[in-house]
């Protein structure tokens, strides 16, 4: 299920339209507020919850996994390095989690993904990558982001 | 022209009686309507029913004298210095539309109900505040139109494109802009532009008092509100169900914050 914006809480910033992946949050044209415009496609990666500034975005779990009366909401806390976690069952039980987002200055010790080493053929045929490089459709014509089109602080 | 009540020399073609008469429509429609839009679009229920959530995970009881002193601090951040917008523009720009406002509104009561005969002598303070407050929201008004507005700035629509939304600000903006025209060619004595300009101020005013239903004019009740049931919300530990804040230093700088979101 996807998030959802508190209109109360959003001030248009936009920062969760630069950071979904998926593209799919937007400003709403009428309302002039932030709105997820395909919610089937959002795969509730919280990406737009912990960078809204006012906390204005939430997700509604799947009530299989997520019965309704529950809660999980995050506070990311960026200059102090922190994230928070509060997940309230609807029996009345709250589980609280911080954790530090990094323990590196921002900006040092990213990890390059592009060095790291190509799959070998053995590698490819194995069960966990046996349906690479074809169904990443990368010959396919997808289309491409170019690294200085994303915000700072995004790294990959 | 900033000295000279606009509206006792208005009174020799328009009664006195006719301008109170028009302004206590305006006070009347404004109210009768906010309290309309409230029970149509069930604001009042959605609010208290918030409120009544938030008690249910409240960790601890405010009383009254608490509630009292976060009114008093709602009021004198969030409604008096607009404290709620993180963006300085947006905020400076606010300031200046309200505080005009409130100067060219205050202003125009007075001299309508107290000097507004021909032989009225108006204290010059009150026509300045009144030409002042007009150029104050003609600053922050347009400031506000061209570069400022949400979807402008981030999903690149033209300045030009007006909507339903936009009733408030731009009925707002022309209201202050038709009554500085006004004033200029009612001084320089130019007499069927100072008519025009004076009937385009009217229907501006016309447009935005009568228009609250469907402009965005009652938020400046209902942020207040909303203002107000956040600093309770934080008070009494609901906090909408969110983590309390860490208690660790703040020593790592803005990461994904430190841009402003251009990207779109």
């Amino acid at each position: 299920m996807p998030t959802f914006v508190y209109m109360t809480r959003c001030d248009g910033c936009g920062h969760c339209v630069d950071i979904c992946p998926s593209d799919i949050m937007h400003i709403d044209k009428t309302i002039r507020r932030a709105v997820n415009i395909e919610p089937n496609m959002c795969w509730e990666c919280y990406s737009c919850v912990k960078a809204c500034p006012q906390n204005a975005i939430d997700a509604r779990g799947y009530t299989d996994f997520a019965p309704l009366g529950h809660s999980v909401r995050v506070l990311r806390e960026e200059e102090k390095g922190i994230i928070s976690w509060k997940i309230k069952f609807r029996d009345g039980r709250e589980k609280n989690f911080v954790s530090p987002i990094t323990t590196q200055p921002w900006g040092e010790k990213i990890p390059k993904l592009g060095d790291l080493e190509v799959p070998d053929q053995a590698a490819l045929d194995s069960q966990l990558l046996c349906f690479e490089p074809d169904a990443l459709n990368v010959e396919t014509g997808l289309p491409v982001i170019s690294k200085d089109k994303l915000k700072e602080g995004v790294y990959y | 022209m900033i000295s000279i009540n606009p509206f006792s020399e208005m009174s020799a073609l328009i009664p006195s009686f006719v301008m109170q008469t028009y302004v206590v429509v305006m006070f009347l429609l404004v109210i009768g309507a906010t309290l309309f839009d409230v029970v149509h679009k069930k604001s009042a229920k959605y609010f208290f029913n918030n409120s009544e959530k938030a008690k249910k995970s409240a960790t601890r009881e405010v009383g009254s004298g608490e509630k009292a002193s976060i009114a008093f601090k709602t009021a004198t951040n969030e409604v008096l210095t607009s404290s709620e917008f993180c963006s300085t523009r947006r905020r400076l720009a606010h300031l200046l539309t309200m505080y005009g406002f409130v100067l060219f509104v205050i202003a125009t009561a007075v001299m309508i109900f107290s000097y507004s005969t021909p032989s009225s002598v108006t204290p010059s303070l009150w026509p300045l505040l009144w030409h002042f407050g007009a150029a104050m929201l003609c600053v922050g008004g347009y400031w506000f139109w061209f570069f400022i507005r949400v979807d402008v700035a981030a999903e690149g629509n033209k300045w030009y494109r007006v909507m339903r939304a936009d009733l408030f600000v731009l009925s707002l903006i022309a209201m202050a802009t038709f009554a500085l025209i006004w004033s200029y060619c009612q001084a320089n004595g130019v007499a069927v532009w100072q008519t025009l300009f004076f009937g385009l101020f009217i229907v501006a005013s016309t447009v935005l008092f009568g228009g609250v239903l469907w402009s965005k004019f009652a938020h400046m009740f209902y942020k207040p509100a909303a203002a107000f049931q956040k600093r309770v919300t934080k008070a009494d530990g609901s906090r909408e169900n969110l983590p309390e804040p860490a208690d660790m230093p703040e020593k790592f700088g803005l990461g994904i914050k430190r841009e402003a979101p251009r990207h779109y």
